[in-house]
């Protein structure tokens, strides 16, 4: 049992796994024989080392603030991105107010903008949550503003004949089939805001890993900053597998196959 | 819920009462009112009847079973359903039961819980209730043990009878049926002509039906309107005098064949008129 299951991971992930060791090992004979300066490119293990050495204040203080940031910034973006694609779904005359807009603030430049965030909510972690928001918002009203047009008008005439009025309609038969595509967008969603936080804490601010890599880049301490880097590329990972999961659970017990 | 099991077929005393009857009726898009979809229809449905409704296709059948549904406004003539006259075609929504094309059911959902949607959007009754209605309903479908299974598990047959019971379920008396044995082989085909004449007597639902399968409209209807689009189309009846109850080994009689053969002529006729 456990033997085929083995087998089949490593028929998934081998080749993954494979590759990665095989950089790895490159990387750290590359550092080791001094071919690159370890200020450009440190080796793996001199990054583990550096991790391990600060592990109290990347763990302890920097990793806590961005996650609260991310965390923060995750829910109001689904607040409002499911809201608002709702909204526009049923009201068109909002959908046709709302769109142009929301296709114009996914243009703007953040970095421009946030000088204005700093002065709005000075070094707060409000200003770190405002960059989240302006990030991650969009593909979640996009995701759940498309799914809910998936279902298309004829399970609408047929509820309709039924006597459904319009919110029985949403519920029953455009919600449902909506779900894979606001997961899409939840996924899509959560990456973007770990790079959100990220950028907030790279304009201003005095916690957080962004904060911490940009310190550490500074100083020309870049085991340290690589250190951080990865601790972001798992923390977006590890959220992203956790929607992934709440995803399959959801999708499963509702009896939606993709 | 809207299952009456009445054992004799219910025709004769309260067979004059119309539950659909139009006059002149046509129907346009607002981007071309010159080229009606179709135009003066005239047609009633008295109640208990089965009616079918054949035509090439384009000609507009769908187009006036969304009308009558409620769906759509039609443009021209009168069109009475279920003894009111309204111009809002709205109020018709919710009184009428109508099973289109496809068979609709929602994948998410089991075979009881599709079957469980009317009642869940008007709440008549408790749920206890309706649940056994549609699981009495199962049985006579022949669709037992299906219940807890994924419109994707049944087969084609088993769809489109769960879906003509979700259609009954609704309990309205009026039912307009839009193809429901078209994407069927022939086999399952026969096979659900079958049980629906068994089964036909004691629902006693007045039906209109569309289809372009010429004896599947003679072995199920007491009538038959031959209808055609356009500017000058309109429709012709047929009337289809074979004795109920029927069989679904009928269509091997000679009276059958030579029906048959008359209602062709007449259809091909319309083609080309």
């Amino acid at each position: 049992m456990t033997r085929t299951y083995l087998k089949k991971f490593l028929h998934e992930y081998g080749p993954f796994a494979l590759l990665v060791l095989l950089t790895l090992a490159v990387w750290e004979s590359a550092a080791r024989l001094k071919l690159v300066p370890a200020f450009i490119l440190p080796a793996p293990t001199a990054i583990w080392t550096a991790m391990l050495e600060q592990r109290l204040l990347l763990f302890r203080e920097h990793l806590p603030a961005t996650l609260q940031e991310v965390l923060l910034g995750f829910v109001l973006s689904v607040c409002c991105g499911v809201l608002l694609g709702t909204g526009m779904h049923m009201f068109s005359p909002l959908e046709k107010a709302l769109y142009p807009i929301l296709v114009i603030s996914q243009t703007i430049p953040l970095i421009a903008l946030s000088p204005i965030f700093i002065m709005w909510f000075g070094y707060t972690l409000w200003s770190k949550v405002a960059v989240v928001f302006l990030t991650a918002f969009f593909p979640v009203v996009i995701g759940t503003y498309d799914g809910l047009h998936k279902s298309g008008a004829v399970y609408k005439e047929l509820l309709l004949t039924l006597g459904a009025n319009r919110w029985q309609i949403l519920r029953k038969t455009q919600i449902p089939p909506a779900l894979p595509s606001l997961f899409s967008g939840l996924k899509l969603s959560m990456v973007y805001c770990v790079i959100g936080a990220t950028i907030g804490e790279w304009l201003g601010g005095s916690r957080g890993l962004g904060y911490f890599s940009r310190r550490m880049a500074g100083n020309l301490q870049s085991a340290e900053m690589f250190a951080a880097v990865f601790l972001l590329s798992a923390l977006g990972i590890i959220l992203f597998l956790s929607i992934k999961l709440l995803e399959n659970i959801i999708l499963q017990k509702r009896g939606i196959h993709r | 819920m809207g299952l009456y099991c009445v054992a004799v077929h219910m025709k004769g005393g309260l067979a004059h009462t119309n539950m659909i009857s139009m006059t002149n009726l046509s129907y346009s898009f607002s981007t071309s009112p010159e080229a009606p979809v179709f135009s003066g229809l005239s047609m009633n449905v008295r109640q208990g009847e089965f009616v079918s409704l054949v035509g090439a296709s384009g000609c507009g059948k769908s187009t006036l079973f969304k009308i009558i549904a409620g769906l759509l406004q039609h443009t021209g003539g009168d069109l009475n359903v279920l003894g009111t006259i309204s111009s809002d075609p709205s109020l018709r929504l919710g009184r009428i039961a109508y099973m289109p094309q496809q068979d609709l059911l929602l994948p998410w959902r089991t075979v009881l819980d599709n079957c469980l949607l009317p009642w869940e959007l008007n709440r008549t009754g408790s749920k206890t209730e309706a649940v056994r209605n549609i699981r009495n309903m199962l049985e006579r479908f022949g669709l037992e043990g299906t219940e807890q299974r994924y419109p994707h598990e049944l087969s084609g047959g088993m769809r489109q009878r769960t879906a003509m019971l979700r259609t009954l379920a609704a309990g309205h008396k009026l039912m307009l049926l839009d193809e429901p044995f078209g994407a069927l082989d022939a086999i399952t085909k026969r096979g659900l002509h079958r049980w629906l004449l068994e089964l036909w007597g004691s629902l006693e639902q007045t039906v209109l039906f569309i289809t372009h399968d010429l004896e599947e409209a003679l072995l199920l209807s007491d009538r038959i309107y031959l209808m055609s689009g356009g500017a000058g189309g309109g429709v012709q009846e047929f009337l289809v005098d074979l004795p109920r109850p029927r069989h679904y080994r009928m269509n091997y009689e000679p009276h059958f064949a030579a029906l048959r053969a008359d209602l062709e002529r007449r259809l091909y006729d319309t083609y080309i008129s």
